[in-house]
């Protein structure tokens, strides 16, 4: 997602054109951040679920409803509801959890680092191995190897991932061995590690625990490599696309020229080049395995966000669900404007445009 | 007859009628797209899953809701009698993929027909009129795009209730944006072309200008956009047939298929095994055909 430059055409002040830039980002944010709560704000008054029976449960007599009817706002038109629920939301309040009677936010707080965790894995793996095979591809157009890259990256885009995860387990963990199965660590050493970050490699790094170390390498080698492939499939795709748009360049042909040898026309000019545009990419397939870790997560018991929606949903627990989603969508949000940045603090042609 | 469907009728540099030039266009894109082996085999891949959708009362041996004996043909392995074995409910799973190809096509189908016209018409409108209304068509485009597409679906459905016919709904809400906003890029260099200006002259009404002008303009990079999307919405719509959100049991669906076999994965591997591959191999026909068609289309990418 590219945002609209539209607001930047206003006043031209003396305030340097990155600055103006960030502004124009941090309105567009601000504006698509209220657009998320209006979309969880509607779903939540569409769901045929009674939020009042919800909160105090079928027993409660009359005038207990009624009270709850009253502190839940829902006695007030729409737009005030509208105007408590952002309120809420700002102060960090997403409501209760049905299902584990605690408050949203604090569930979500339990659970992320478990997807930040697996999804940073897989975006190192995606980017270690998308970007040369992007490369490769590009240098050897037409040929064997950008065939069964381009093969490969479509593989990719068209396998389920629930599916090619349970195909994994069965391979690689039921008859193979290689790797443990779902959850994050072995039974074994489930209560043994202490919660620092949350996130199991450092945490049981930091410890020292280094047998709890390799158990949780191998639980998250396959859910990780699985997302990374997806992402692989979208980075290798663009790199190809961007190191070809390069290497047709008039500079390229000047370094031949001056002789210079063709790994570092590559790997020094053309992908050095290609790398501003790459950042953009990598950002968004980082934002993108969010939603590919919903259901990773389910087939590997990975205990995340994911999980927990997943879970949510099945119950009904609409507080959860929401609280989740607006969540997701948040941190989608900022990957988005963090690639934004990014792209214009590394392109000097950004920066002194505009 | 033979005359006018010819191949000088067909490529006529100066077509004599507008009818002429449409179908020799459709047929210098048919001959473009056939020299591309990988867009022939996706092409080929949809036309045996149409084939399959219609046919599937001739073709399935077996009732796909119906089980057999639940103690002698329950989770019976590849056969000769039952193709792709059975699952738990002694169900022959040949038939039933062969029936859950018509929900798949369902699926795209009325995906591809609410979301395009949504999308073409947000476009074309932000793009034609400009100034506020493309701003506020455009931020709601954003907030729709802020959304990871299975996260925003997942919440719709868990809004609407879950069922094919809200998982459907869902998606169609999710799939949209994409196409709202190349419509407007492609109207944005269409806007200011002499043909427009000349029938803005004439005094024809915007809407006019719009539907009878614009939208045609934009009408192929959005289908190319779409028939590359296919493949997404049919993962979708398995994924969330696989959350038990989509299609219910007994229907057929091929994600929830998956689900259904999925605790019999290790000692039963075709249960699950079955309908991935079909949903794999129809999405890769939507990828490469898709793929072709955007090679075909895009100039940048043609040599």
């Amino acid at each position: 997602m590219t945002f609209d430059a539209s607001e930047q055409e206003g006043r031209r002040g003396a305030l340097p054109p990155w600055l103006k830039r960030l502004g124009s980002l941090f309105i567009t944010l601000v504006v698509t951040l209220f657009g998320l709560l209006l979309v969880t704000f509607m779903i939540g008054r569409v769901v045929p679920i009674d939020p009042v029976l919800a909160a105090v449960g079928d027993r409660a007599s009359a005038s207990t409803y009624h009270k709850v009817y009253l502190a839940l706002g829902l006695d007030k038109p729409i737009w005030e509801q509208f105007l408590i629920y952002v309120n809420q939301v700002l102060h960090g309040n997403l409501g209760e959890s049905v299902l584990t009677s605690r408050p949203v936010l604090e569930d979500i707080g339990t659970v992320f680092p478990a997807t930040l965790e697996l999804s940073t894995v897989a975006i190192l793996i995606g980017t270690l191995v998308g970007i040369p095979a992007g490369v490769l591809a590009a240098v050897r157009q037409g040929r064997l190897s950008d065939q069964v890259v381009r093969v490969l990256g479509l593989v990719g885009y068209s396998a389920p991932i629930f599916w090619l995860g349970l195909l994994g387990l069965l391979l690689f963990y039921a008859k193979l061995g290689w790797v443990s199965g779902p959850g994050r660590l072995d039974v074994g050493y489930q209560f043994s590690v202490d919660r620092i970050t949350g996130l199991m490699l450092v945490d049981t790094a930091l410890e020292g625990q280094w047998d709890a170390f390799w158990n949780a390498v191998s639980h998250i080698i396959l859910p990780a490599s699985l997302l990374g492939y997806y992402s692989m499939a979208y980075i290798s795709r663009m790199t190809r696309s961007f190191m070809l748009q390069e290497l047709g360049q008039e500079y390229i042909i000047t370094a031949r020229v001056k002789g210079v040898s063709e790994r570092r026309i590559i790997w020094g000019h053309a992908l050095r080049n290609a790398a501003v545009p790459l950042v953009t990419v990598v950002a968004l397939s980082y934002g993108n395995l969010l939603q590919g870790a919903v259901l990773t997560e389910t087939i590997f018991a990975w205990p995340g966000l994911g999980m927990y929606l997943t879970n949510s949903l099945g119950s009904a627990d609409m507080n959860a669900v929401l609280g989740s989603t607006l969540v997701i969508g948040a941190a989608f949000v900022a990957l988005n404007l963090l690639s934004d940045v990014l792209y214009t603090f590394l392109d000097p042609r950004v920066r002194r445009q505009q | 007859m033979t005359l006018y469907w010819s191949r000088e009728w067909l490529l006529a540099e100066q077509p004599a009628s507008r009818r002429q030039a449409r179908v020799g266009q459709a047929y210098r894109t048919w001959l473009a797209l056939r020299t591309n082996r990988m867009a022939m085999v996706g092409l080929t891949i949809i036309a045996l899953l149409i084939l399959m959708a219609i046919f599937a009362g001739v073709l399935a041996p077996f009732d796909p809701i119906q089980g057999g004996d639940l103690r002698t043909e329950r989770l019976q392995p590849p056969s000769w009698t039952h193709l792709m074995g059975t699952d738990d409910l002694a169900r022959d799973i040949y038939s039933r993929i062969l029936y859950g190809s018509r929900i798949t096509l369902m699926v795209v189908s009325l995906v591809a027909v609410i979301a395009t016209p949504v999308g073409l018409l947000v476009g074309t409108i932000a793009g034609y009129f400009g100034g506020w209304i493309d701003n506020v068509l455009m931020r709601i485009t954003d907030i729709f795009l802020a959304f990871p597409q299975l996260v925003l679906a997942l919440a719709f459905v868990a809004a609407l209730g879950p069922g094919i016919e809200n998982a459907i709904i869902a998606i169609a809400i999710t799939s949209w944006p994409p196409y709202a906003r190349l419509a407007r890029a492609e109207t944005l260099t269409i806007r200011n072309a002499d043909h427009i200006a000349a029938i803005q002259l004439q005094g024809a009404s915007s809407a006019r200008i719009i539907w009878g002008h614009v939208v045609p303009l934009c009408l192929s990079s959005v289908i190319v956009r779409v028939t590359l999307d296919m493949a997404g919405i049919i993962l979708t719509a398995a994924g969330l047939g696989f959350l038990g959100l989509g299609a219910q049991p007994p229907q057929p669906e091929w994600g929830a298929m998956i689900a259904g076999g999925r605790q019999f994965i290790i000692d039963d591997w075709w249960v699950a095994t079955m309908p991935g591959i079909a949903i794999f191999v129809v999405s890769l026909g939507f990828n490469f055909l898709g793929d072709g068609l955007r090679d075909v289309f895009d100039p940048k990418v043609r040599k």
